[in-house]
């Protein structure tokens, strides 16, 4: 392996930023935020380098012996190959714009300096789940990235909503990442290694290595992907999530936190039997299906693309249950570009609206933030499946993928996922941008510097050519050793191998977006709840999820918690606690009573003690 | 009649022992502290019997030195016991009993 120490200095980096930034420089924003930028932008140019020197289809592991505890043995190593090395791409490439995009966007924020600590912790934590080459040093930064997560959501931290977004999200996905450990444990107690390279070795020559367990051990490590990815019936913090600063919801959503799920599942893909994928196929339907339907009737602009990122992952997931690595890490890079710029794009209109994030309170933003419009609408074209656009090609690879496994059940989830994807952000974009002013603050939006809109072209361009640069070629190798390499243009024209899904597609969208075109044109108001009725509320209302998990889980975890209360306050600390205490006092007083206060008989007694110690000498 | 050791002993024991009595009997503090001081002396007559029946001079030493603090006892003992009676208007152990809680 060429120049090994840049993949250490990649890792690291951002956490030299951390140490940096919070020891030193905590009460200078410019020197903080330039730190931080400078190592994510190193970390871009060091990949670039190492990619140059060594070539994508290498692989290799550098790593250092980390613990031994009887039989277990512990590497701090990293796994270099196509998967991990697109990966850091993707991390530091998306994740540097959205760094410099937050130098402007969080200039008037009293904590920048602080934001920018946790930028560079939650990246570290992030390259560390990419890089990593075994289950411990995954699950030590997967936990790492929750922190940093629960640190960012709940940024603001004096608006309430913002600490209960970010204690929900931590808990939320300490649920997953339970089962997650018990996954890891039970592959180590099977497989006898936690070493990605050892355990895909022992699941080829012996493919039922696990036995009976497989589908046990292999959904509980799915439970983590579910926690992290959000799916469902996980996946209630994330549109919470939205509470953080824009960048913060761009970079949860698109680069990092929630892709980690997937890129996992792709990472393991070896452990898991027909059983499981087919579950973890169906969930991520479910999922796409469930929040595609919530996107449908939410007004406020972020969760609207918060809901479509639930979607999106619901797609990746199930591409990976229908044993599609490649889509599902063609689609999840794919997403990494619109969906960042939409967040970033979406972060411009409200800083450019004064902190109005109601759709309904927008409107015509086409004239006056022209850069973002454009910006915007490729975004949106790309989320849609448009052709020639990047997410036009990752889906339709997805859609490929069901048809390919027979799966038209699935297959017809997606399509009408995709129908309504392209009808909820064409419905966002209608009422946006177009129309007429509906407020005071519309009429005088402006927009937003250079340091903002740029990042926003760089994305603009990824999500335009995204889809035919090569990444499937990457991905392509890395599963599947006869993956053909594939020229610009034959990846151009890819989708008319097959060409049903492709057209099918395309057909959805047009009609999502002619529809969301015929109602929300001129729009003041929605026209949906009247015509849905009783549907719409329950799509807004999120069907009802969070009322359900509060009058289930959390009232049973209240209950179980009156309960602990009740033993610790009467059976531990009344009786048990209190009989000691009791029995204390009462010895207490009865040894008082020795002790009269007079000399004579304290002199007495000790005559008394003097006589016997002579009896005891002398006597015997 | 020869006078030997054990004489002196048993009168230096009773001495010892009438003090130790009068110390845990008597109420009054300075008959208590008079009792002590016999209880001193009790042990002088025993280390200058000693002394003298076993022809070392050690003993008498030690006598000197138990004369010289036993003096500067009195005299802090005196002023303690002094003191104590002007604040109390009272030199009785029974009425001394404040550290009782």
């Amino acid at each position: 392996m060429k120049n090994e120490l840049f993949p250490w200095l990649i890792l690291f980096l951002p956490l030299l930023s951390v140490a940096v930034i919070t020891l030193f420089t905590l009460r200078s924003k410019t020197v903080s935020s330039l730190i931080s930028i400078g190592a994510v932008a190193a970390g871009f140019v060091l990949t670039c380098l190492f990619v140059n020197a060594n070539g994508i289809h290498f692989s290799g592991e550098s790593s250092v012996n980390w613990l031994t505890i009887g039989g277990l043995n512990v590497d701090f190593g990293l796994k270099l190959d196509a998967l991990s090395m697109m990966m850091l791409f993707v991390v530091t490439g998306v994740g540097g714009l959205i760094h410099i995009y937050s130098y402007s966007y969080m200039d008037e924020d009293a904590g920048k300096a602080r934001f920018f600590a946790f930028l560079s912790l939650f990246t570290f934590s992030m390259l560390g789940i990419v890089l990593a080459n075994n289950f411990l040093m995954t699950f030590i930064f997967w936990e790492l990235v929750g922190v940093s997560s629960y640190l960012l959501i709940g940024f603001w931290f004096e608006k309430p909503s913002a600490g209960d977004a970010a204690k929900k999200a931590f808990i939320t996905n300490r649920l997953g990442d339970f089962g997650f450990l018990a996954g890891i444990l039970m592959v180590w107690g099977l497989l006898g290694s936690l070493n990605f390279s050892v355990l895909q070795n022992a699941m080829v020559s012996n493919p039922a290595a696990l036995g009976a367990s497989a589908t046990i051990a292999g959904l509980l490590v799915f439970c983590g992907a579910a926690g992290k990815s959000a799916q469902f019936p996980l996946h209630v913090w994330l549109p919470d999530a939205m509470e953080g600063p824009t960048p913060v919801s761009a970079l949860i959503h698109a680069a990092t936190m929630v892709a980690a799920g997937v890129y996992m599942l792709c990472r393991t893909l070896f452990l898991y039997n027909a059983d499981a994928l087919h579950v973890i196929a169906y969930i991520g339907g479910f999922t796409a299906l469930l929040a595609a339907l919530m996107a449908v009737q939410q007004n406020d602009i972020k969760r609207i693309i918060a809901y479509s990122t639930l979607s999106q992952l619901g797609y990746m997931v199930m591409a990976v249950g229908l044993s599609g690595p490649t889509p599902a890490m063609f689609h999840l890079t794919t997403h990494a570009f619109f969906k960042a710029l939409l967040f970033l794009a979406a972060g411009s209109v409200i800083i450019g609206m004064h902190h109005e994030q109601d759709i309904w309170h927008m409107g015509g933003l086409k004239k006056k933030m022209p850069v973002t419009f454009w910006t915007f609408t490729i975004g949106a074209l790309a989320l849609s499946g448009i052709p020639p656009f990047a997410g036009f090609y990752s889906k339709d690879s997805i859609l490929a993928q069901c048809l390919e496994q027979k799966n038209y059940l699935l297959f017809a989830v997606a399509v009408f996922v995709a129908g309504l994807t392209a009808f909820y952000t064409f419905r966002l974009f209608f009422v946006v941008f177009l129309g007429k002013e509906k407020t005071d603050h519309a009429k005088h939006a402006h927009e937003s510097p250079l340091i903002i809109t740029a990042p926003l072209v760089i994305l603009a361009i990824f999500a335009t050519i995204g889809g035919f640069i090569g990444i499937t070629n990457n991905y392509g190798s890395q599963f599947a050793a006869d993956h053909e390499t594939l020229s610009l243009a034959q990846q151009l024209l890819e989708p008319l191998k097959t060409p049903m899904p492709m057209f099918i597609g395309i057909g959805v969208a047009l009609a999502g977006i002619f529809l969301a075109f015929s109602f929300y044109k001129n729009a003041a108001t929605d026209p949906l709840p009247k015509k849905l009725g009783g549907l719409a509320t329950a799509m807004k209302n999120k069907f009802y999820f969070d009322e359900l998990y509060e009058a289930t889980f959390i009232r049973f975890h209240d209950f179980l918690a009156a309960v602990a209360d009740w033993i610790d306050r009467w059976i531990l600390e009344g009786a048990i606690i209190g009989a000691i205490r009791g029995g204390t006092d009462l010895s207490g007083r009865a040894l008082r009573l020795a002790q009269t206060g007079n000399l004579q008989t304290y002199a007495f007694l000790f005559v008394l003690g003097v006589a016997l110690l002579l009896y005891f000498v002398l006597g015997k | 009649m020869h006078v030997g050791l054990h004489h002196y002993l048993f009168v230096s024991f009773m001495l010892f022992s009438l003090g130790l009595l009068g110390v845990i009997m008597r109420r009054n503090l300075l008959v208590i502290y008079m009792s002590l001081e016999l209880m001193l002396n009790a042990a002088n007559l025993a280390l200058v019997s000693f002394s003298r029946f076993n022809n070392k001079l050690d003993g008498q030493v030690l006598v000197f030195f138990i004369i010289t603090v036993a003096a500067a006892e009195v005299a802090v003992g005196l002023a303690l016991i002094v003191a104590l009676y002007r604040k109390r208007q009272s030199a009785h152990v029974e009425d001394l009993t404040s550290m009782k809680l």
